[in-house]
């Protein structure tokens, strides 16, 4: 992680910036991270994904992109296996494989999942506590006890979440007291915290203002360099500003997945085409 | 009909009186509860201040001062005539006031004076047994009560998944609330007095006041559990936490005051049923205080004396004289004293917690 805040370094990037992803970002071959094999969800009796396949790569940003109910956020947290905590769910078939480790296999542990696999929401939920216990709080389960190590952390993750600055003098105050894009990007933080090898992004600005999504966006482009990001999302310009690869998904279905440059300028697949051009959804 | 000076001008008519009726109405029925509510409490206090604030006696030492009413135990009152003077005391002074008169007279030669006095039970002492057993019935009662209805509120808010026995659940908690307090007082008669061989006991008593709170504490606290935003709960198991560390850590804490809340309305129902309590832990009479045990596990099987079955029986099994009275609406006027004590301090902690975690 870089100590020096990205915020400050990076030139402030406007919203009107021309599509970043070029084709040289896939130049070289990139190793797969997570492979999902022929997956089948289920909510209950209704079936929400088809036959999904997709090979996510590693320390690269990953946008899902999609009308509402297309699947996009269930097949984000199959990932994490958050869907276990809702009733009724299961994988009928297939699998997902982190590092060829089949996560919904009887040996894995959703809890040790977790921990390697973050999650942030859409809706920012910064516990009702201190900034500093928020950021502290996977470590905390943990049972991270010595003062110096959290200090440490707190400090490197709220600077590899671009917020050091802004909150170094009220770490103690709640986090209920920053901003929304504040509180999305300490949520972020939080995440890091606990160094986990992906982070799930679920819609993460949709309740952001431009500025603040442009911090939130920058902050993706910094965490690329250490973790995979998955991120799902509604507009189709921030998938197009800040991902390397794009997956286009229509009723429960993986229509297309390639370089999001291609995906933007050049899709194969009519449904892709009308999508990305506005034509529908 | 007479023209309007403009379109905006009022319309009189039955709508409009209508209106204003009903909010007088309302305004009314409001009134009149407060009103009913002053008027009884406020008897309450103008009879019942004066058993308490004629009672304070100064002490030859440490804390000097003392009030009969409220640290003493009740006492039967004495009333004589002596040398032409109305005089009235309490059992233990008579008592020490006829020796005293006796030894006196034997000392001058004269004959022992004959003593004849009229006494009346329970009219003097004061009610310290009753306040320290209403004390410890509410704390054991609610104790009992927060850990089995948190517990069970939590499994069914955190754990249980929703299937019709876990509905089924809930309506039988739900229909415990209806029943009355003095069936409660005779299952606890049946259950723990008689079947668990406890006698008439605090551990009865404990059990059965916290059955009857038990469905207030189990659906307040289930709310409160709810109210806690889901965000907290994915956001802390996203981190790798488990479901306890979840809820222990990031759910119950926010959801304490409210839980508190509900164990207010607890506390001044365990500290008022009379019902429940007649049967399974208060004695008319006990001269000797809950502590005063040979050994530990006494202090769990001994019955105690409480405030509202005090009340009952000097209301209702005394007769009654000019010097009852007294007694009643004291007893009454420090019982709600006391209720306000303990409800009142648990409202304080309820905003203390409240105050630090808000969301």
């Amino acid at each position: 992680m870089e100590n020096t805040s990205p915020a400050a370094a990076a030139p402030t990037r406007s919203l009107a910036m021309p599509l970043r992803a070029t084709p040289k970002d896939d130049a070289e071959p990139v190793p797969t991270l997570i492979d999902v094999r022929n997956l089948d969800f289920y909510y209950g009796a209704k079936q929400a994904l088809f036959d999904i396949n997709i090979e996510i790569p590693d320390r690269r940003v990953t946008a899902f992109i999609g009308p509402s109910g297309c699947g996009k956020s269930t097949l984000l947290r199959c990932l994490n296996r958050m869907n276990d905590l809702i009733d009724g769910t299961a994988v009928k078939r297939g699998a997902i494989k982190i590092r060829d480790i089949d996560i919904y296999g009887p040996s894995v542990d959703p809890i040790e999942l977790r921990k390697r696999v973050g999650m942030v929401f859409q809706k920012s939920n910064p516990f009702p506590k201190s900034i500093y216990e928020n950021i502290i709080y996977g470590l905390r389960i943990q049972g991270v006890k010595s003062k110096t190590k959290l200090d440490e952390v707190v400090e490197k993750s709220l600077r590899g979440a671009a917020l050091w600055d802004e909150v170094k003098d009220r770490l103690h105050e709640s986090g209920l007291g920053l901003s929304g894009g504040q509180q999305q990007r300490l949520c972020i933080a939080r995440t890091i915290a606990v160094e986990p090898e992906v982070i799930l992004m679920d819609e993460p600005c949709s309740a952001l203002d431009p500025i603040a999504t442009a911090k939130v966006e920058e902050l993706i482009h910094e965490l690329k360099k250490q973790f995979t990001i998955i991120i799902v999302t509604h507009s189709m310009q921030q998938a197009a500003r800040c991902s390397d690869r794009t997956a286009f998904f229509y009723m429960g279905k993986l229509i297309e997945f390639d370089a999001t440059h291609n995906i933007f300028m050049n899709p194969k697949n009519p449904q892709t085409e009308a999508y990305v051009s506005g034509r529908f959804g | 009909m007479t023209a309007l000076p403009h379109s905006f001008a009022p319309r009189r008519g039955f709508q409009r009186r209508c209106e204003s009726t009903i909010a007088w109405v309302f305004r009314a029925a409001t009134y009149a509860i407060l009103l009913s509510g002053v008027f009884v409490i406020g008897n309450i206090c103008l009879k019942g201040l004066p058993a308490v604030t004629n009672s304070f006696r100064s002490l030859e030492q440490f804390p000097y001062v003392t009030n009969t009413f409220l640290f003493e135990a009740p006492e039967s009152l004495y009333v004589f005539e002596q040398d032409g003077v109305k005089r009235e005391m309490g059992d233990k002074e008579y008592r020490s006031y006829r020796e005293a008169e006796t030894a006196r007279a034997t000392a001058e030669g004269r004959p022992v004076p004959e003593f004849k006095a009229a006494s009346y039970v329970y009219a003097a002492g004061g009610i310290w047994p009753c306040i320290v057993g209403t004390v410890l019935l509410v704390l054991g009662a609610m104790t009992i009560a927060l850990l089995l209805g948190v517990s069970s509120a939590i499994f069914l808010s955190e754990y249980a998944r929703d299937s019709v026995f876990v509905r089924f659940i809930r309506l039988a908690i739900l229909n415990l609330a209806g029943v009355p307090s003095i069936v409660f007082g005779l299952f606890g008669f049946a259950m723990f007095v008689l079947f668990f061989d406890w006698n008439v006991s605090l551990m009865a008593g404990w059990f059965t006041l916290a059955f009857m709170v038990l469905p207030v504490v189990i659906t307040a606290s289930e709310e409160a559990l709810k109210a806690v935003p889901k965000g907290f709960r994915e956001g802390s198991l996203a981190l790798g936490a488990t479901k306890w560390q979840t809820i222990r850590k990031n759910v119950l804490p926010y959801a304490l005051p409210g839980i508190l809340t509900s164990s207010i309305l607890g506390i001044a129902r365990v500290a008022g049923e009379t019902a429940p309590i007649m049967f399974t832990a208060a004695y008319v009479v006990r001269d000797k205080l809950p502590w005063e045990v040979s050994k530990f596990g006494d202090f769990f099987f001994q019955g105690v004396m409480a405030l509202p079955y005090h009340i009952y029986v000097v209301s209702s099994k005394i007769p009654q004289n000019e010097y009852t009275q007294g007694v009643q609406y004291g007893t009454a006027f420090v019982f709600l004293g006391l209720v306000a004590l303990i409800a009142g301090s648990s409202i304080l902690l309820r905003n203390k917690l409240r105050g630090r975690y808000q969301w």
